[in-house]
């Protein structure tokens, strides 16, 4: 019995041993892997770092891997969080671009003067979202009157947006989701949300929700459209508009959203040459390859 | 002599050390989340925090009212006990009582296997099978309801419900059992009649620890339970979707900007959940204590 648990034992340090030197080696690697490109171009290497919205998160990674793919020595380290994060975090003085996916806030603006921020907003591409149904809804087309009123409580059946007599299952984004104020702002018009709607963690379970339930109404961003679900109409007061990429770039259809790297200032070094690439024509060519739209 | 006494000592004081590391890690937590916590009160009345009905944290005039919040964890968790407790006593007195030795073997690692699932696991199961099937069974507008989150937790809760009250049924003297049969008792009544109430004090420990175990789950509730911030009716409001206290924190904690009155209300909520956690763990070791069952 003993002699038994002394060999669990020395097996079990000699495994531990074997674990702990494996994470050694991997640390290592990194430090050897790093140190010499830093030490050999410290002079040349310059890095900017750009942090905030998650929507904004996979253009802003795609295009800096772009960037440091064509220039050489130009580091951009990308992170998400969420607007409100990377504005935090610009006015910190802790990075250089801010992505965000919503205007600053007056409270930021507030924060930014007292800590001699000036943020300069740079809009870098276009975000369209589409009011979706299950596919088994007849209806196909809503004007901004007949969403604020879904939205706010006022109508809670399908009947009074010429649909069937069914319950509406009203699915919205948790408020942290700049997607969340954007559209209080432009279809509620500073209504609340009714408080009996349905609040989703993430994009995705709000597509999954609607794909399974035909009561449900939500919006996505139009990069996650898929055939589970059907795309409405809608009528910002100019007729209906169905979100395809044409109505979007053209302006015309009326839930499209900048999408915005803000700096502290006029941009230079190498925020500027960064921002420049990223509104230059073969920028807003990967723009339109991760699913969002040109700036015109 | 001395050098064993000397030794002796060192391994006593270590150990001791880091037992008590607990202890600190438990003060910390507390200290760094009631500060944060208490901070909203600068701002924000206590009573409007505590007897608030609407939890509305980015609008204007925000709203902290703890009431939707507390009363959807509870809705939750009385939910989930009243499945989990009559399902995890049954099995445990099957399990210690009647199963034989064999069946028991088979048994017990598979409930062990429950505990370990990832609870966003249970999350995705809720949402694909369970969410669907409540919807069509009360036809409701939504599958995403109190109930839903209920049966998923009942189901979370169940292997500490079933593995506790296992033990506390175990560990009635075979002596009692021997001779409430030696009197002509049968095996049912022997284990209504003698064993339950024997047992009872471990059992209700066991009930008290799923309580904590369901009020303080996140994911799974998350997933499955719609997150919306209404004080639901009971028992009516089971249909409904809630929004519980943990949910509310992982949904908001995200992109809230650090000091404002939002991030220390969720502290404000982290503190509440904090304390009644602890209170259930307090008075299930006290019923454990105190109620020990005792043979002279």
């Amino acid at each position: 019995m003993a002699s038994k648990l002394k060999t669990y034992a020395i097996l079990s340090v000699l495994l531990m041993g074997l674990v702990f030197s494996g994470i050694g080696c991997i640390g290592s690697d990194n430090g050897e892997g790093a140190a010499p490109a830093t030490g050999d171009t410290v002079v040349d290497t310059q890095s900017i770092s750009v942090k905030g919205s998650d929507t904004v998160l996979p253009v802003a990674q795609y295009e800096a891997e772009q960037f440091m793919a064509s220039y050489k020595n130009r580091d951009i380290a990308v992170t998400g969080g969420g607007s409100g994060v990377g504005i935090a975090a610009l006015i910190d003085g802790e990075i250089d671009i801010a992505a965000a996916s919503r205007n600053m806030k007056d409270a930021e603006f507030e924060n930014a003067e007292a800590k001699g921020i000036t943020p300069l907003k740079h809009v870098i591409a276009w975000d369209g979202i589409s009011v979706v149904v299950n596919q088994e809804n007849p209806v196909s087309e809503l004007s901004f009157d007949q969403l604020r009123r879904i939205y706010n409580g006022s109508f809670s059946n399908w009947q009074e947006v010429g649909g069937e007599d069914r319950p509406i299952a009203v699915i919205s984004r948790d408020s942290s989701s700049g997607t969340y104020e954007y559209f209080k702002e432009t279809v509620l018009l500073g209504d609340e949300y009714r408080p009996d709607a349905l609040t989703q963690p993430t994009t995705g379970a709000i597509v999954g929700e609607i794909s399974l339930n035909p009561n449900a109404i939500g919006y996505i961003g139009v990069a996650y459209l898929d055939e589970s679900l059907k795309a409405l109409s809608v009528d910002g007061g100019e007729g209906f508009r169905y979100p395809d990429s044409e109505n979007i770039i053209s302006g015309q259809y009326p839930l499209a959203r900048p999408l915005f790297f803000y700096t502290d200032g006029e941009p230079s070094g190498l925020t500027k040459e960064f921002i420049d690439f990223v509104l230059s024509a073969e920028g807003q060519e990967l723009v339109q390859e991760v699913g969002y739209f040109p700036v015109k | 002599m001395f050098n064993r006494i000397y030794k002796e000592k060192v391994i006593e004081s270590t150990l001791f050390s880091v037992s008590s590391l607990t202890v600190v890690i438990l003060f910390l937590i507390c200290i760094f989340l009631f500060r944060d916590g208490l901070a909203l009160f600068q701002n924000f009345s206590f009573m409007d925090f505590a007897g608030g009905k609407f939890w509305y944290p980015t609008s204007e005039k925000a709203q902290f009212g703890l009431l939707p919040l507390l009363f959807g964890s509870l809705i939750v968790t009385a939910g989930a006990i009243v499945f989990s407790v009559p399902l995890g006593v049954a099995s445990a007195i099957y399990i210690s009582e009647m199963a034989p030795p064999r069946v028991a073997e088979f048994l017990k690692p598979f409930i062990e296997v429950l505990a370990g699932v990832p609870s966003v696991v249970y999350g995705f199961f809720g949402l694909v099978v369970l969410v669907p099937f409540i919807r069509e069974t009360f036809g409701l507008a939504t599958g995403q309801t109190a109930l839903t989150g209920s049966f998923m937790l009942g189901i979370m809760a169940l292997p500490t419900i079933i593995s506790i009250s296992e033990d506390a049924i175990s560990s009635v003297p075979g002596s009692l059992k021997e001779g409430s049969l030696a009197l002509g008792a049968t095996g049912w009544q022997t284990i209504y009649q003698v064993i339950l109430p024997a047992a009872l004090s471990g059992i209700s420990a066991a009930v008290m620890l799923g309580m904590g175990r369901a009020i303080g789950e996140t994911m799974t509730v998350m997933m499955v339970t719609g997150n919306t911030a209404v004080i639901p009716a009971f028992p009516g409001g089971l249909l409904d979707p809630v929004r519980t206290m943990t949910a509310t924190i992982a949904l908001e904690m995200g992109e809230v900007p650090q000091g404002s009155d939002h991030f220390h209300a969720l502290f404000a909520v982290g503190s509440v959940l904090f304390i009644i956690t602890f209170m259930i763990n307090l008075v299930a070791d006290s019923i454990k204590k105190k109620y020990r069952f005792k043979v002279d």
